[in-house]
């Protein structure tokens, strides 16, 4: 084992210059595997944001609606209804809308504006400042992101601007909290009541917000959160035309998320794979370049074992310090990135990456070693 | 003194289209420790394939090959390899040595194999360097010395294990005469004073003069083999001994 790692190490050393500059390339490849995989965790975040971290086990949809919030339409009456069934802890009705807040001389800035009922599922917890209060209030809280980008801050006031038949039409909020990122369509979200929402979202006709107004979708909190399940059955079989889920199935459904989780998941596999191929296209290179002297190292004795274990270690050696300086620069640009930009380096899948990108290493790897290991030391006599 | 080597009736056959070819054909001498011998013939005599025979690259067809009592056919090759490193030195004709290691490194990695890398070792191969004139060159890296220099490493190498058997395919191939000669008188005396037994394949009958016998091979068998200080001399340089017929010696006029 010693001389394994003697032997390449040395080679190593002797030839930094070259393994440095294939390290740079396994660097490269790691830089862009963290990247691809941190666009996908923002993008999958920005479109999930706001679903995955609902205060709520179940949400329901109009069951028309094929899970898809902008066609799901629930009334009051329905609302009641699932209030009533057993099981059934609290619940909050959620409506969602495109709307905009003017920037002054820059492009509008494009939100998602989500009206909930203030105190019920769907009111995100504050960081900063005080919860919606009444049903109906020219209030709102922002999400960290709006906070960030509009400067604005608790006492401060918001201009929305939304489409009322042709005509914009512009409504002031006081910002009276801020909470968390909720990012909900890839846009950060403004919360406001749920009266006040259905006056302020898009419409034909522009008109005051009904006292009861339909939302998209009802999130409900259940009495036992782990009876998912049998709780959603329930509901599907006491309420008419609605169709329950649980959060997951919820932000996987939202328009584009999995087409475009699958996008990102097959260019990091490709990425993956040009690794595989670059790094086993490297070493098989220099293993066919050393033939003679695998076949004069056999000759002398050197074990088989030797010989792959110094390959084995050489592999290793430079795929960790091209994934330590890949990692090390992904960190270093990704400080640069305004947060407005949808990449997030979420450290569990970037641990994956890291690991997928050392196992590639020795993947690409095992031609080259089962090649040489083939060598025969009959050609150091050229007898091979 | 003491029987080294012996090669038994060694067969060794390809099978070539249909037929067979007889690489080496009942080849059979007995060497003794201190002798240095060169083996010789035209291309395709089979020099080369009795050599890897010899060192246990290759399995001969039929027959056995002894080397300080241990016969080779008789090993795994796993076996055969831990033999050959602690028992056979080798010096090739090229890509003698490790690329990326020093004179001294490439000596020492004979130690290492066989896992006497320690103080006394590491001594040795210093000694054995600056014995050879290497004393300068010790740090320097195969591609910063000249081709002599290489091959007075690789007998280093060869030697440093204290081997019974050293040998050395073409060591001079790629070597203007000067060095030729050095390398080989080197090769030889050491082979003589720490009492090896020492196989030397060559093209080049003046280097003969350095050797104890020269055993002559055509087509795969030993033609003859010359111990008598008056041939090898003609053998070295026929113009000395033009009265003896060439034919006697086996070369081709």
């Amino acid at each position: 084992m010693f001389t394994a790692i003697h032997l390449a190490l040395k080679e190593i050393w002797r030839n930094r210059g070259r393994f440095l500059l294939f390290s740079l390339v396994v660097a490269l490849i790691t830089v862009l595997v963290l990247f691809v995989a941190a666009l996908g965790e923002g993008l999958g975040s920005g479109n999930r944001e706001y679903l995955e971290k609902l205060n709520a086990e179940l949400i329901a949809y109009e069951d028309t609606a094929r899970l898809s919030i902008a066609s799901s339409r629930i009334g009051c009456e329905k609302r009641r209804e699932i209030r009533r069934i057993e099981g059934v802890r609290e619940v909050g009705s959620i409506g969602f809308a495109s709307v905009s807040i003017p920037m002054g001389e820059d492009e509008p800035f494009d939100i998602s504006l989500i009206g909930v009922e203030p105190g019920k599922p769907g009111e995100p917890p504050v960081v900063t400042g005080q919860g919606l209060a009444r049903r109906s209030a020219d209030e709102a809280l922002i999400d960290r992101t709006v906070a960030l980008m509009t400067k604005l801050q608790v006492g401060d006031w918001l201009t929305l601007r939304s489409v009322q038949g042709n005509e914009d039409q512009f409504y002031d909020l006081e910002v009276i909290g801020i909470s968390d990122s909720r990012k909900y369509g890839l846009r950060p979200s403004v919360f406001v009541p749920i009266v006040t929402w259905d006056e302020i979202r898009p419409k034909a006709v522009k008109g005051p917000g009904e006292e009861d107004p339909a939302c998209n979708v009802v999130a409900m909190q259940l009495e036992n959160p782990t009876q998912l399940d049998p709780m959603r059955q329930l509901l599907q079989a006491r309420v008419s035309d609605i169709e329950a889920v649980d959060r997951k199935t919820a932000y996987e459904n939202t328009p584009g998320y999995s087409a475009q989780q699958s996008t990102l998941n097959t260019q990091n596999a490709f990425a993956l794979l040009i690794g595989v191929l670059v790094i086993g296209g490297f070493f098989q290179i220099q293993t066919l370049q050393k033939v003679p002297q695998i076949g004069m190292l056999k000759a002398i004795g050197t074990p088989n074992t030797i010989v792959a274990m110094a390959v084995l270690i050489q592999i290793v050696a430079v795929t960790l310090l091209g994934v330590a300086i890949g990692s090390l620069v992904t960190l270093g640009l990704a400080s640069a990135f305004p947060p407005t930009i949808p990449i997030v380096f979420e450290p569990q899948s970037g641990a994956m990456a890291v690991a997928t990108i050392l196992l590639m290493g020795p993947v690409g790897g095992l031609v080259s070693i089962r090649y040489s290991l083939r060598v025969e030391p009959l050609t150091a006599l050229g007898l091979g | 003194m003491a029987l080294a080597l012996e090669a038994r009736s060694v067969v060794k056959t390809y099978p070539v289209g249909g037929g067979v070819v007889q690489a080496v054909d009942e080849v059979s001498f007995s060497l003794q420790r201190g002798e240095f011998v060169a083996l010789v013939g035209p291309s395709g005599s089979g020099k080369t394939t009795l050599l890897a025979i010899l060192a246990g690259l290759l399995s001969p067809t039929s027959g056995n090959i002894i080397i300080a009592g241990h016969d080779l056919a008789a090993m795994k090759e796993a076996e055969r390899a831990r033999f050959r490193r602690r028992n056979i030195g080798f010096t090739f004709q090229a890509n003698n040595l490790v690329s990326y290691l020093t004179a001294l490194e490439n000596v020492e990695l004979m130690l290492r194999l066989n896992g006497e890398f320690n103080a006394a070792g590491r001594r040795r191969a210093r000694e054995l360097l600056v014995r050879l004139g290497m004393e300068e060159r010790l740090n320097s890296l195969p591609r910063q010395l000249s081709g002599g220099q290489q091959q007075r490493v690789s007998i280093a190498r060869s030697l440093i294990n204290q081997p019974t058997l050293v040998l050395a395919d073409e060591p001079t191939a790629s070597l203007d005469t000067e060095r030729a000669f050095q390398v080989v008188e080197t090769l030889a005396s050491l082979v003589h004073e720490q009492n090896r037994v020492g196989i030397m394949v060559t093209h080049d009958l003046r280097l003969v003069e350095y050797t104890d016998r020269v055993i002559q091979l055509l087509d795969g068998r030993v033609e003859r083999i010359i111990s008598s200080e008056e041939d090898l001399a003609c053998l070295a340089d026929p113009a000395e001994c033009a009265m003896i017929p060439m034919d006697v010696l086996g070369i081709e006029e």
